[in-house]
């Protein structure tokens, strides 16, 4: 179902080298009326246009909630990835028109919690940006735990701490200097809720860490940060649209869905939400699972794809789409 | 524009009744000649002119009066209002989204000045004028949610979202088809849906809430939900039951014309930008069968409709004692004929 527009005409109104892996892209309203209010953990859809290909990538908003004059995010480079990353890197500059999405949240705090602990990992403190700083205008009480590789890639480490003190924690590999978990996990009062974001291996010992604590899986709340990756081209048949497609080297399923001209649901491009579910017809190959959202039946099965985040190897894949 | 605001009750002598533009735009809706469930939900966009969904929230001929009877209803039970802690900033959500809609939708009867954080609302038919901190309870003379539903047509249940699942945690909740808040107060969407009969072996409320947690902030939705009320009342809550129950035991084929309303609930769903709380407006609209039967088609499709209603849904909307008499008197507007596709009177 398509409800009124989930389109926002933006400028992009500064970009800030943070380091050198990170850049901050600020956007404003292009008719020049404040964006929506939002969430802190909230995302934003980034439409980028690149030579007749059209990308969306969802990058966490990292502004205050309070102050919607401006939304910013922060976007790593990876030179290996499908180069969303590398399009905002080196063709995004001040001036420039894009087209970003309404804000969803799909790692919103649990406002019942009497304490947040948070957990991040490198770009993964995106989400805590701005949760942080909704949580600190309402005297809400919160506890951040940050590891990085080192200074130089310590986006906001500065900020962090300025703005919230003691509250803050910070920790260098590089220096040997490691989050104690369990410690950490053990000493919290009751009615914490506990968030983390950063890369996969983070997320599952947490998760596990938790887990064996002893903390119920209803106050562990958790965001994989996953963008698509590059794989082989393969091809696939759109069944109920009666349409062939070749998704490329360096596109999503998704994208090469949207680019014939379809428009399946979707809230993530992660991997996460599960709307853009899609049921396998039949298939002769391999699925490369990149999603966090299907079962271990679901994959063995052979019968769904998660087309934001999934690809295919072999020799033919028909989709009931 | 001008609405011509009726001062009528929904109680007692039951003074309520449509004007002829009002029954135009009654929001009927079958759109065929029969009903059964479905997931009939559509994006809540404003509409035509004329017609309830002309704005996201519609304010009509019996505004002050609803609101006259909200108010009788929260000084005998307070607990038609609730808020659980976590859910005061969904509160300040709703007041923000119901003062900005109702002050763009109605600019000479409401106004909003904001300055930052400090705001002036106007209400001029109810005669209220406060100027308030937003976000600082201690301004208002209730909570958020409170104050603004004092001042708007319609249910509001606020479900905080978590754990893959919707919870009943906030609402404001007197012009109800026999539910109760104060019952339903901290359940998930399964748990108060649990007494619905057939729906869940259709698995309408699986994907009700799988659509329903993915709803994003600007794309509200809405959908129809109808039963039936004898007498024009409002109230028609479980906490109630004893005073209207046994109203469904005064129909006759002499005065089901006056007294048997068909009830019309336009639900609708809007994702909270601070909270990320799902906002649930039920708004009742109430029709005579005197008023329905003004439009032939309405008459004719009505009539198709209850006659050939399932048994299980007619006992769960708690129609079966009056629906023969009903289908009897309705008989009368239906000559046979075709009706036409769509809601509409013609």
């Amino acid at each position: 179902m398509k409800a009124g527009s989930n389109r926002i005409e933006a400028v992009v109104t500064d970009v800030v080298v943070v380091n050198e892996l990170v850049k901050r892209f600020h956007f404003q309203r292009a008719d020049g009326e404040t964006l929506p209010t939002f969430s802190g953990g909230a995302h934003i859809v980034v439409e980028m246009r690149d030579e007749g290909r059209t990308r969306l990538n969802p990058y966490s908003l990292m502004s205050s909630p309070l102050d919607t004059r401006d939304y910013t995010i922060s976007v790593r480079r990876d030179d290996a990835g499908r180069g969303g990353s590398l399009f905002m890197h080196n063709r995004v500059e001040p001036g420039q028109r894009m087209v970003i999405s309404n804000p969803v949240n799909l790692f919103s705090l649990d406002l019942r919690a009497r304490k947040h602990l948070m957990i991040a990992g490198g770009i993964g403190i995106t989400p805590f940006l701005a949760q942080t700083a909704q949580l600190a205008a309402g005297s809400g009480n919160f506890e951040l735990h940050y590891s990085f590789r080192n200074d130089k890639v310590a986006a906001y480490a500065d900020v962090l701490h300025a703005r919230h003190g003691r509250r803050v924690h910070l920790y260098r590999s590089d220096h040997g200097e490691n989050l104690d978990l369990e410690r950490i996990l053990s000493s919290q009062p009751l009615g914490t809720h506990l968030y983390v974001c950063g890369p996969d291996g983070m997320i599952t010992w947490v998760r596990d860490t938790a887990a064996q604590l002893g903390w119920p899986a209803e106050m562990v709340h958790y965001e994989h940060f996953a963008a698509p990756q590059p794989g082989k081209p393969f091809d696939v048949t759109l069944a109920a649209s009666g349409i062939d497609i070749r998704v490329g080297e360096h596109e999503s399923l998704l994208e090469a869905i949207e680019a014939a001209g379809l428009s399946p649901p979707y809230l993530c491009r992660g991997g996460v939400c599960g709307q853009c579910e899609t049921n396998v017809i039949s298939y002769d190959g391999k699925f490369l699972h990149n999603d966090h959202w299907l079962s271990e039946e679901d994959r063995r099965s052979g019968c769904k794809i998660m087309p934001c985040v999934s690809r295919f190897e072999g020799k033919s894949l028909v989709l009931e789409r | 524009m001008g609405i011509n605001f009726r001062q009528e009750t929904f109680r007692d002598d039951f003074s309520f009744r449509n004007s002829p533009e009002q029954i135009r735009r009654f929001p009927f809706p079958f759109h065929e000649d029969g009903y059964m469930y479905s997931v009939n939900i559509e994006p809540h966009v404003p509409g035509r002119k004329n017609t309830v969904f002309e704005h996201l929230f519609d304010v009509d001929e019996h505004y002050i009066s609803e609101m006259q009877d909200r108010a009788m209803v929260l000084a005998e039970d307070p607990l038609r209002c609730q808020s659980l802690p976590h859910m005061t900033l969904a509160g300040w959500d709703t007041l923000e989204l119901l003062m900005t809609e109702k002050a763009k939708s109605y600019p000479d009867l409401f106004s909003l000045t904001r300055d930052g954080d400090k705001w002036h609302w106007i209400n001029r038919p109810l005669g209220i004028e406060d100027r308030f901190t937003f976000g600082d309870t201690s301004t208002l003379p209730y909570g958020p949610l409170e104050y603004i539903t004092r001042q708007s047509q319609g249910d509001f249940a606020v479900l905080d979202q978590r754990d893959g699942n919707l919870w009943m945690d906030a609402g404001m909740v007197t012009t109800q088809a026999d539910w109760s808040l104060d019952f339903d107060i901290g359940m998930n969407f399964f748990e108060w849906h649990a007494p619905v009969p057939l729906a869940h072996e259709m698995g309408v409320f699986t994907r009700a809430l799988k659509f329903l947690m993915a709803l994003q902030q600007g794309q509200p939705a809405r959908r129809f939900n109808w039963t039936m009320t004898i007498n024009p009342r409002l109230d028609t809550s479980p906490e109630n039951y004893h005073k209207w129950g046994v109203d469904r035991t005064t129909v006759t084929p002499e005065n089901v014309g006056h007294k048997v309303h068909l009830r019309v609930e336009v639900q609708m769903f809007f994702r909270l930008p601070r909270s990320n709380a799902l906002l649930f407006p039920i708004r009742c609209y109430l029709l005579k069968m005197e008023e329905l039967v003004t439009s032939p088609k309405w008459a004719r499709r009505f009539h198709r409709v209850l006659r050939d209603l399932p048994n299980e849904l007619a006992e769960y909307k708690g129609l079966v004692r009056y629906r023969p008499t009903t289908v009897e008197w309705l008989s009368k507007y239906d000559d046979g004929m075709p009706t036409s596709p769509g809601f509409g009177p013609d």
